[in-house]
Order: C-alpha cells, then sequence, then structure tokens
C-alpha cells in the first residue's frame, strides 16, 4: 500500500467537487482508465465485446447482451459479463475493448454512487448521460490505438416517467435513441431484427424476448456475437430498469425464454416472420372503434 | 504585537474547552446496535442538512457539531472510501481504516497552534456480516478513538443520554424499540421547556444487515418513523 493510501491528506478536504472521476484526476491520475496511451495499434492485445440490444415498454426500459468476447478469430471467453446496472435505475452494456470498458463501468458505477452520497440526492438521467460522455471522451486516445469502447446507456428516467435509451461516438458524442437500439459488431443484424419485431405496446416480457431473438439474429449473421449455448446453458443477460428500479431477469426464466426461441427456429430458423404488408390500415381501425 | 509563552498544558487546555463548548451547543446524537443492524438517531430539524450519512456498503456516519466542519469530515471519508473501493476492491473498504483516518486528521488539526480544533465529535459505524462483528467508533475533537460495544452518544449532554439508554439496553432490542429507546435518552437530556420530540424532528437511518442489496445504508423516512415510534404506545 503507497502512504498516500494512509490517511486523509489535505486534497480530501480541499478539493471542491462532487464528480469521483474528477477527484481521481486531482489526487491519483494514474487510476483513471485513459491515463496511459501510446501510439501504435494495439487492438489485438485485448478481447473485445460485441453486441448489445436495447428496448423501451410501456412502463420501462429492457437491455440484453450476448455473452462472447473475441480476440481475432479466436473466442477468448464464452461467458463474460457485458450488461450492467449502473446505479438503482439505470443500466450500461459494453462494446469494444473488454478491459477498458469493464474499467470504465467500474469508474461509472463509483461516479454515480460517490455524486449520491456527497450530494445525497441522485443524479437525473440525463446528468448520468453526460457523466459517461465525459468518460468515453477521456478514453479517446486510447480509442484512437484501436481500443474504442462503445457503450450503450438506458434506464428508467424518474423526473418524465419513461425508460430512454442513449447511445455514444468515440468521441463522447451522445445521442438520445427512441424504442430501440444496438450496439457493437452484431448490431447491423440485431437492429434490424427489432426494426420487424418491436412494438411500442409491449410489457417488460415481450420486450425481453424481443431483445433475445435479435442477439439471435445478431449471432446467426455475426461471427463474433455468441448464440445461445445450449449444451452449457449459456444465455444472454438480460436486465431491466423500471419505476421500481434495477433488475435481472432469472436465469432460469431467461434458459426457458431461449427455449421457447431455438424451438420456434426448428421450425423456422430465420425467426419469427413479420406480416408483408403494415399495421392494419387506418381504415380497418377505424372500422372496428367506430359502430 | 506581543508574543506571550503558553505552557503546552494550558495551551491544550484551552483548546479543549474550546472545542467542548462549541460542541456542548449542538444537539445530541445516538448510534446503536439493534437485532439487525446498527440505528442512527439524531435530533435534526433539518430535512436537508444531515447529521447522519452513508459512507460506503456497510459504513455509516454521524455527527455533532458545527456543520460546515463535519461535512468537511463527511465528504473526506466519502472521497477515502470510494477511492479504496475502486483502486482495491469493495470488500477492502473498512471502518476501522476509514476511523483511522479520521483521528490522524483530527489530532493533527487539535495540535497544529495556527488552526483552531474542529468542534466535532463524530461516529463511524461498520456493519459486520455477524453481528459480533458490528463496529462503532467513537471520535472527538483531539482525534481520540474509542470503539464501543453497544452503543455511543455525542453532543452535550453525552452522560445524561448515556445513562437513560445504558438502563434499558438489551442485544435484542428490534428497531422500533431501538428508535423508542435512543429518544427516550435524548428527551432525557432535553431540557424541560423543550419541545417534545417526535418523527419530525428527528433524523433516522440505519444499516440493515437484511437488505439484500450491497449498500446497507438506508434512511427512514418520516411516515415509516412515526409508525416505528407509535408502535409501542
Amino acid at each position: 500500500m503507497s502512504s498516500r493510501d494512509a490517511g486523509l491528506s489535505p486534497a480530501f478536504l480541499r478539493a471542491s467537487t462532487s464528480s469521483f472521476s474528477e477527484f481521481l484526476a486531482e489526487v491519483r491520475p494514474e487510476l483513471l482508465p485513459a491515463a496511459r496511451a501510446g501510439s501504435e495499434d494495439v487492438s489485438h492485445l485485448a478481447p473485445h465485446g460485441t453486441t448489445i440490444v436495447a428496448a423501451t415498454f410501456d412502463g420501462g426500459v429492457v437491455m440484453a447482451g450476448d455473452r462472447r468476447a473475441t480476440m481475432g478469430n479466436m473466442i477468448a471467453q464464452r461467458d463474460i459479463q457485458k450488461v450492467y446496472p449502473a446505479d438503482e435505475f439505470s443500466l450500461v452494456g459494453i462494446a469494444g475493448a473488454a478491459g477498458i470498458a469493464v474499467e470504465m463501468v467500474r469508474l461509472f458505477r463509483v461516479e454515480l454512487e460517490h455524486y449520491e452520497k456527497i450530494e445525497g440526492a441522485p443524479l437525473s438521467l440525463d446528468g448520468k448521460a453526460n457523466r459517461l460522455a465525459a468518460l468515453i471522451r477521456q478514453n479517446l486516445p486510447m480509442a484512437m490505438q484501436g481500443l474504442a469502447v462503445l457503450p450503450l446507456f438506458a434506464g428508467w428516467d424518474q423526473a418524465t416517467g419513461q425508460g430512454r435509451i442513449i447511445s455514444y461516438d468515440a468521441t463522447g458524442g451522445r445521442y438520445e435513441e427512441t424504442s430501440f437500439h444496438s450496439v457493437g459488431s452484431g448490431s447491423v443484424f440485431a437492429r434490424g431484427a427489432l426494426k420487424k419485431l418491436y412494438r411500442p405496446d409491449f410489457d417488460a416480457r415481450q420486450a425481453a424476448l424481443a431483445v433475445v431473438q435479435s442477439l439471435y439474429d445478431a449471432a446467426d449473421d455475426d461471427s463474433a456475437t455468441g448464440g445461445p449455448d445450449l449444451t452449457r446453458r449459456i444465455f444472454p443477460i438480460v436486465m431491466i430498469a423500471d419505476a421500481h428500479g434495477v433488475d435481472q431477469f432469472d436465469e432460469a426464466e431467461i434458459a426457458a425464454m431461449m427455449d421457447e426461441v431455438v424451438n420456434g427456429r426448428m421450425v423456422r430458423p430465420d425467426g419469427p416472420e413479420a406480416p408483408l404488408t403494415g399495421p392494419p390500415s387506418a381504415d380497418d381501425v377505424a372500422g372496428e372503434v367506430l359502430p | 504585537m506581543s508574543m506571550m509563552y503558553v505552557a503546552p498544558e494550558q495551551q491544550m487546555k484551552d483548546r479543549a474547552d474550546f472545542a467542548r463548548k462549541g460542541i456542548a451547543r449542538g444537539r445530541s446524537v445516538v448510534v446503536l446496535r439493534y437485532a439487525d443492524g446498527i440505528c442512527f438517531v439524531a435530533e435534526n430539524r433539518s430535512q436537508a442538512l444531515h447529521k447522519v450519512s452513508e459512507i460506503y456498503d456497510r459504513i455509516g456516519f454521524a455527527a455533532v457539531g458545527r456543520y460546515n466542519e463535519f461535512e468537511n469530515l463527511r465528504i473526506a471519508g466519502i472521497r477515502h472510501a470510494d477511492l479504496r473501493g475502486y483502486s482495491y476492491d469493495r470488500v477492502d473498504v473498512t471502518g476501522r481504516s476509514l476511523a483511522n483516518s479520521y483521528a490522524q486528521l483530527l489530532g493533527t488539526i487539535f495540535s497544529a497552534g495556527a488552526e483552531k480544533p474542529y468542534e466535532v465529535e463524530i461516529a463511524v459505524a461498520e456493519l459486520g456480516t455477524q453481528p459480533s462483528q458490528d463496529q462503532i467508533y467513537r471520535l472527538t475533537y483531539d482525534g481520540s478513538i474509542g470503539d464501543e460495544e453497544q452503543f455511543a452518544v455525542m453532543g452535550g449532554q453525552a452522560e445524561s443520554i448515556s445513562a437513560a439508554i445504558a438502563a434499558d439496553y438489551h442485544d435484542n432490542l428490534d428497531l422500533a424499540g431501538a428508535v423508542r429507546l435512543a429518544l427516550r435518552g435524548l428527551e432525557a437530556a432535553n431540557r424541560k421547556d423543550a419541545a417534545e420530540l417526535d418523527a419530525d424532528s428527528l433524523e433516522v437511518a440505519v444499516l440493515d444487515r437484511t437488505r439484500v442489496q450491497p449498500r446497507k445504508f438506508r434512511r427512514i423516512p418520516p411516515g415509516e418513523l412515526a409508525d416505528l415510534l407509535a408502535a409501542g404506545e
């Protein structure tokens, strides 16, 4: 243990910030994830996480991630966790350089808790999203070396009473997404699947089913995304944020859901089919409502 | 300006008297163990300026005295705990280490000639995994530190409150019993003309071993507190 950990140095009393990462930059900058940049491409050194999906529903938001991390053509880990609770009401999922991403999530979670303890009240959902953007921005030198981290942030907004999804780019730009979004190598396929599956009137379970279906489609077409591992019983992690806070779907519940998905695909390997024309036309709907 | 020689003994005594007087003006705080954890009860009419606070997963903080000074200590403690937890691991954050750091800091401030001593008394409580591992550390303005077996009382009337609580304390108090015992203690010390204490004039929080979340600290909201106080009547 270094002597600096032994007591409360004057900096602990002097610093005037409620942000843990700013405090860290002041007293122990070497602990920040972004404080070690070189110049060459080092992306081959670290495993990469792949696909994260989130979708809002009536009364909350769900987020799911596959369990694979890859290093080039190798599967580095088959049961990695890529979706985490950020605090009591928000979730963060990570795609990109796994080591840095996990450390960034750890820092982000301390950042939110630190603010809440010092100020006696949690940050707003937008405030949390902006803090995460700042952490990603600090990582830009690493991103330029091939170690980009692209989180997906989602949470229950207590002020407006709705589930929200926020995506980022490597420079820390943040973008509000409506209804659903996906990041990572399989995201194109997952988003395509969700386009056909998503309905705004989903309940929590339907939203969870839709996101695991979309992860199946991502794994179907992207070699870096892991599908359901039926022999080892390794399935996506699915979390939910709603008015009661953050919760994780039981492993048993997800296992049952996955069996349902796989059984359906035994009949139709490409998954549920969407109608060729859109939802009932305005005339049909009017016909149902009006006598 | 003429400098006058003051014997070190006299200097320390003056400083201690100064700090004690400041602390005696404030309202008291009780920290006591109950069946499922550790309970903090503070006489505090403010809803916004807290005397009791969360430091870490299993560590709570309570203070009496000058608000800006103990608020400074509270924030330094949160920084200390979060920094340790981030650079090592969450389980490596201990109440003992925090209490030691506070003792060092308060001792240095007390004996440094230039500054005035802090007019505060603080308690650091840590919830163990087993009740027998629970710890309550009490620290005074000069950096003295002691650990209390059952309960700690801070503030001006600490002695009379302690006497009132010790008379009825036992290890298996439930939460309602612990809160009411602390309240009786605080009332015993109050002047006769003081208003009676109720849910609006108390700040109560617990480190609750039965909580499933890793963060065991929980504030008791006024509604629940009123129910707890009514339970024994």
